[in-house]
């Protein structure tokens, strides 16, 4: 496919949805980088493009548990990839299979939280000092496994499952 | 204190002063929130989604984590109303213009903002002019604190802080620093800070955050992983990795600017006050333009007589709601531009 503007090949393809209506523009790689701020003009800030992709990938390998719902809210994970929102608080453990994976893609591989702590006792029922010191683990876990010692790394991981119960 | 004594005033972050205050406009950083035991607010029912927002106003109100907290309830604020706060940076644009049960708590000379009902239950935000992260996350780590006191927040010790959008999930946090960066945009360097940002996962918006174009050379930069770090190691991967190169870059820019292109340079700052000084109708977005151009010969020492703060107030007074909100009456298309050029010329002793 030829560039729209200068005719040269097209490497960069962008579907603007205006108004119910579909837009294609092809472009190469140098028209589209002149065209100012592609992502800017399409109104798709980084982080909803972000969402979009990893919600089209995070659902590929979960199609069966697609009709499952949220005992609490009702959701189904087919529902929340539509709208990207979830309905409750209970959709991040309900769907821990195919949620895990996709929090991994959105926040750089990680999928454990590791900052701060409600000093009150957590919704989850999970007494705070316990979740705190799992917390910390897993940041040294994280460093050992960077600085590859990876004896500190076994016993840390043991701590963490202690601590998580 | 009245929404209507906001349009008097200009808030604490457009005061034009704070560290490296010559590029960073504004520190901004907002928690994303839920109150454990409702529902998020897609799922809510109108009579949560009610119950909701009277449980957070009045807990906010009795707790008074920041001083003077004004409420306004944004059901029932006229439009003018939404989009001055809008435009003071004070709401997002997606919560003046959604339906139902929801409002803002302003506080503390408009550093603090709490939106209650937006994506999630709550959207705390503070906001500081300058480069002051550490300050701003000492401010709404305590304005944090004291709200868990009497709400108890959707936490899962694995997931962190629970929010509507998987995306905001473990610390909820979003630290953004707002950079006018016209030296990099005229040497045609921008785009590199783009990809460069977009390489560390960082966003960047426009002046009114997600979904707005850049407009008068101002850049918002922020965290996009909010999982799997601390909130003291998001900020700094900001503050001393981040912003102080692009601060340097747009410095070198500048001296690039004054020492080989002065004429060229002169010549954008003078025709912008020019315009300014003369203009009888004047569009808002043009108006960001030439203030942007008119900012920089500021700061390089180009324009003497204009000083910053008289600046950074025409920024916000000529905005939409703010004019309108002066004028006490809707303004539209002529009348609008007619007012906002008489009043540029007042501020910048035009003729």
């Amino acid at each position: 496919m030829k560039c729209e503007t200068c005719g040269k090949i097209a490497t960069v393809h962008l579907t603007e949805i205006k108004n119910g209506k579909k837009i294609e523009k092809h472009l190469c790689e140098q028209c589209a980088a002149q065209s100012e701020g592609l992502s800017t003009k399409s109104h798709m800030p980084i982080n909803e493009l972000l969402t979009n992709f990893v919600m089209n990938h995070g659902g590929l390998a979960t199609k069966p548990q697609e009709s499952v719902a949220c005992p609490h809210c009702g959701i189904t994970w087919a529902e929340f990839r539509q709208s990207g929102l979830l309905g409750c608080e209970h959709d991040y453990p309900t769907f821990d299979k195919e949620m895990t994976p996709l929090l991994k893609r959105a926040h750089e591989d990680a999928a454990h939280h590791v900052g701060k702590v409600p000093t009150r006792r957590g919704s989850s029922g999970v007494p705070v000092k316990r979740t705190l010191d799992a917390a910390r683990l897993r940041k040294e876990l994280a460093r050992a496994v960077e600085t590859e010692d990876y004896e500190r790394a076994a016993k840390l991981r043991d701590q963490i499952r202690q601590a998580e119960g | 204190m009245k929404l209507s004594d906001l349009t008097n005033q200009a808030g604490e972050w457009l005061r034009g002063s704070g560290p490296m205050s010559e590029i960073v406009i504004s520190s901004r950083i907002r928690l994303a929130r839920n109150v454990s035991g409702y529902p998020f607010l897609s799922k809510s029912s109108r009579h949560q989604r009610n119950a909701l927002e009277k449980k957070v106003r009045d807990t906010i109100l009795t707790l008074q984590p920041a001083d003077h907290m004004l409420y306004v309830d944004l059901e029932d604020a006229p439009q003018v109303d939404r989009d001055l706060l809008v435009e003071r940076h004070l709401i997002s644009k997606p919560h003046a213009a959604a339906e139902g049960a929801r409002g803002v708590a302003i506080g503390e000379n408009e550093t603090v903002s709490i939106m209650v009902n937006e994506e999630d239950h709550l959207r705390i935000q503070v906001l500081r002019s300058g480069l002051q992260l550490e300050e701003t996350w000492a401010q709404i780590n305590k304005i944090d604190d004291v709200l868990e006191n009497k709400l108890d927040f959707a936490f899962h010790p694995r997931f962190g802080y629970l929010t509507a959008c998987p995306t905001n999930v473990g610390t909820g946090i979003r630290v953004s620093v707002m950079l006018h960066l016209p030296a990099l945009k005229l040497t045609g360097e921008i785009e590199k800070v783009f990809r460069a940002a977009k390489d560390l996962r960082l966003a960047v918006r426009g002046l009114y955050g997600e979904g707005t174009e850049a407009t008068g050379d101002f850049y918002q930069i922020s965290n996009q992983t909010t999982l799997g770090k601390t909130e003291e190691e998001i900020i700094n991967d900001l503050k001393h990795v981040v912003i102080p190169k692009i601060i340097d870059y747009e410095h070198q820019a500048r001296k690039m600017l004054l020492t080989e292109r002065t004429v060229a340079l002169d010549d954008k700052v003078q025709r912008a006050l020019g315009i300014l000084r003369t203009a009888r109708l004047i569009a808002s977005e043009e108006t960001l333009f030439l203030l942007s151009h008119l900012r920089v010969g500021i700061n390089l020492g180009r324009v003497k007589d204009v000083d910053i703060r008289t600046l950074n107030e025409l920024f916000l007074m000529t905005q939409p709601a703010h004019l309108q909100k002066m004028h006490g009456k809707k303004l539209e298309g002529d009348a609008r531009r007619a007012v906002r050029a008489d009043y540029i010329r007042s501020r910048l002793g035009g003729n």
